[in-house]
């Protein structure tokens, strides 16, 4: 019995090493959203094509969305948007687009060369609307729910393998909650 | 002799104010000075989210300068500090917290060194006093060999 006491430092000393080893393997820039299970943030910004156009919150609720937040300084956006593009042609779900801190005249010239996948995008040149999503780079995607809550965010550009894994299987599900909701 | 103690002194003096006037990042109008002085310590308690191991005022990053400006005018419209760290963590969650709030996920935190701390005594305590016993124990012993000690120890002679 004495002998086992004298075990207990080293059991502490292999619990706390098992800990920090696993500490080497998370991801630090993994950061979990304070906004998932919120609703999205009221905002009046104008439509980044047509200058004067008012948008809200409103606009965006009503279906399952994927929100992107993209600029043209942003080389990770330019990554991505091949792959918003071609999954906006396959319409699984409707792209809305947050054109972060960036220029009007820039980012339709770039829409216009790179195809536009985004069915409304918002120009919130001052970062507010950034700002109320908790932000803090771009490219950052969101995933929204049918009645507006934010479901999932992923910080970084998407591809096929994070689309495949991750957020196509989350969408899958909140269409048929959405579904089972419109039945009811 | 002179030249070097007053080269030395102006050396002191170009440092300490240069120190003085490197917080500030940004030229920010502030109402008070107080105002100011409250403004910054918020700032260096906030963590920038993009560069993660510096603060707000360290860091160069747009989100960590929105994010400054943020807080400067939140704290001259009058805001206080809780409403503030309020509006920080809605947005970016308890990670831009460098001071952990204390709740049911940070107890583990907060109180574990002081848990660490009196379970030392304890251990302490306790190995010390069963030393004290021993010690009792021994001398106990001694008094009742003495005797017979002494006699073996005269019977080698």
């Amino acid at each position: 019995m004495k002998k086992l006491v004298l075990f207990i430092p080293l059991v502490l000393f292999l619990a706390m090493g098992v800990f920090l080893y696993q500490g080497l393997f998370l991801n630090p820039q993994k950061l979990d959203s304070a906004l998932e299970g919120k609703p999205i943030p009221a905002f009046q910004l104008e439509r980044l094509e047509t200058p004067g156009e008012m948008l809200t919150d409103a606009d965006l609720k009503g279906q399952v969305s994927l929100l992107n937040i993209w600029a043209t300084w942003c080389p990770a956006c330019k990554y991505e948007h091949p792959f918003l593009t071609m999954l906006a042609r396959r319409n699984i779900v409707p792209i809305y687009g947050i054109n972060y801190r960036d220029e009007r005249e820039l980012a339709i010239k770039e829409l216009r060369r790179e195809g536009d996948p985004y069915a409304i995008n918002i120009f919130d040149k001052d970062g507010r609307l950034g700002l109320d999503l908790g932000v803090y780079g771009a490219p950052e995607t969101f995933i929204v729910d049918h009645n507006g809550i934010i479901r999932f965010r992923y910080a970084g550009p998407i591809d096929q393998n994070i689309w495949k894994d991750t957020l196509y299987p989350m969408i899958q599900q909140l269409q048929a909650e959405a579904k089972a909701d419109g039945a009811a | 002799m002179k030249i070097v103690s007053v080269s030395i002194a102006l050396i002191a003096g170009f440092l300490l104010s240069t120190a003085v006037h490197a917080t500030p990042v940004d030229t920010y109008e502030f109402k008070s000075p107080s105002d100011q002085k409250r403004a910054l310590t918020l700032a260096n308690e906030l963590r920038c989210p993009q560069c993660q191991n510096q603060n707000l005022i360290d860091s160069n990053s747009p989100v960590a300068h929105d994010l400054r400006l943020e807080v400067y005018n939140m704290v001259s419209e009058g805001k206080s500090d809780d409403e503030i760290v309020e509006f920080m963590t809605s947005r970016y969650g308890d990670f831009v917290l460098y001071k952990p709030r204390l709740d049911s996920k940070t107890y583990i935190l907060w109180l574990g060194p002081f848990v660490i701390l009196i379970g030392g005594f304890v251990f302490g305590a306790i190995l010390i006093r069963r030393q004290r016993n021993a010690k009792d124990l021994t001398e106990e012993m001694s008094a009742e060999d003495q005797q017979q000690l002494d006699e073996l120890l005269k019977r080698d002679k």
